[in-house]
């Protein structure tokens, strides 16, 4: 049973974590979540990047649910932020998001076969 | 949208953008009177009467993107597939309530789903908004609220490695045993 007590343990370890960590810029996952992402699957999609940072143990990496962008017929959209660099995926699904972690997040190379390019020009 | 919690999801990003501080998620399933309950509560900027009347509207909406707004449309039309309804009560500066009755054993009554995905993202959005979700079921009830969540992660982050897991398994718990009386 998941206690409370649970939840301070973690706390207490992401602490110790923060004072070892400096000032690192981070990398942001936005997850367009607004009607048009959620009825395309954008939950799951969602669900995979937090699950998938927590067991990679990315922690420069926070990912959050965002509103639309207003292309929502290729949605789900994923905007990934890196410094001033951002890329925009679309039509993502749960596989998507393992490419999008592997390739980009940690190898640093943008996962062209879901660039928002390749649906709009 | 296959599942009840998805519409939850929906109808809450509504919340947010009216500038909520709380938002109270309420479901009471209600075997003995064969019904279910989601009430949607926030302390958002409400709306007028105009606006209140026309939100299940899908042709109107307040974002710029587009001109569809289906939120609140698809969530009235699952409750009314069971022969329920969806209601609406709002005042400008005081928030907004929102109340879908369902038929339980009625055929097209989607699942609730995977409620506590839709609980973690919520709990994981940008403004900090708070997030109180109530389950009621013969006599038994769950509650799990992120005030009482941040109070224990005390300067840690919502974001910070494992507490998105460990809320989502409190939640799945949580639900587990309040549903075992039911099951016997």
């Amino acid at each position: 049973m998941k206690s409370l007590d649970d939840l301070k343990k973690i706390r207490d370890n992401a602490q110790k974590k923060v004072t070892m960590r400096a000032k690192n810029d981070g990398i942001r996952v936005l997850v367009g979540m607004a009607t048009c992402g959620i009825s395309a699957g954008a939950r799951p999609v969602m669900n995979r990047f937090v699950e998938q940072v927590d067991k990679k143990n990315l922690e420069s990496v926070t990912v959050t649910p965002v509103g639309c962008i207003g292309e929502c017929a290729i949605e789900p959209i994923v905007e990934v932020l890196v410094g001033d660099a951002r890329t925009t995926y679309c039509k993502v699904d749960v596989d998507a998001v393992d490419r999008i972690i592997e390739e980009h997040i940690i190898g640093g190379k943008v996962v062209d076969d879901y660039v928002i390019g390749n649906y709009r020009v | 949208m296959e599942e009840l919690s998805l519409h939850i999801l929906d109808v809450c990003q509504n919340s947010i953008k009216a500038n909520a501080t709380l938002i109270q998620i309420l479901i009471h399933e209600d075997i003995l009177n064969n019904r279910l309950t989601i009430e949607i509560i926030d302390d958002g900027d409400g709306m007028d009467e105009e606006t209140r009347k026309r939100v299940d509207d899908p042709f109107f909406t307040t974002r710029t993107t587009r001109k569809v707004g289906l939120g609140v449309s698809l969530f009235k039309m699952a409750a009314e597939a069971t022969n329920g309804e969806l209601k609406i009560e709002s005042r400008k500066q005081s928030g907004t309530k929102i109340k879908a009755t369902f038929t339980l054993n009625h055929i097209d009554l989607a699942p609730l789903g995977d409620i506590e995905d839709t609980l973690v993202i919520l709990a994981l959005n940008e403004e900090q908004i708070d997030v109180r979700y109530v389950h009621e079921v013969l006599g038994q009830h769950f509650e799990f609220d992120t005030r009482q969540i941040r109070e224990v992660l005390q300067e840690t982050p919502f974001t910070a490695p494992g507490v998105a897991k460990w809320m989502k398994e409190y939640i799945k718990e949580g639900l587990y045993n309040i549903h075992k009386e039911e099951a016997k």
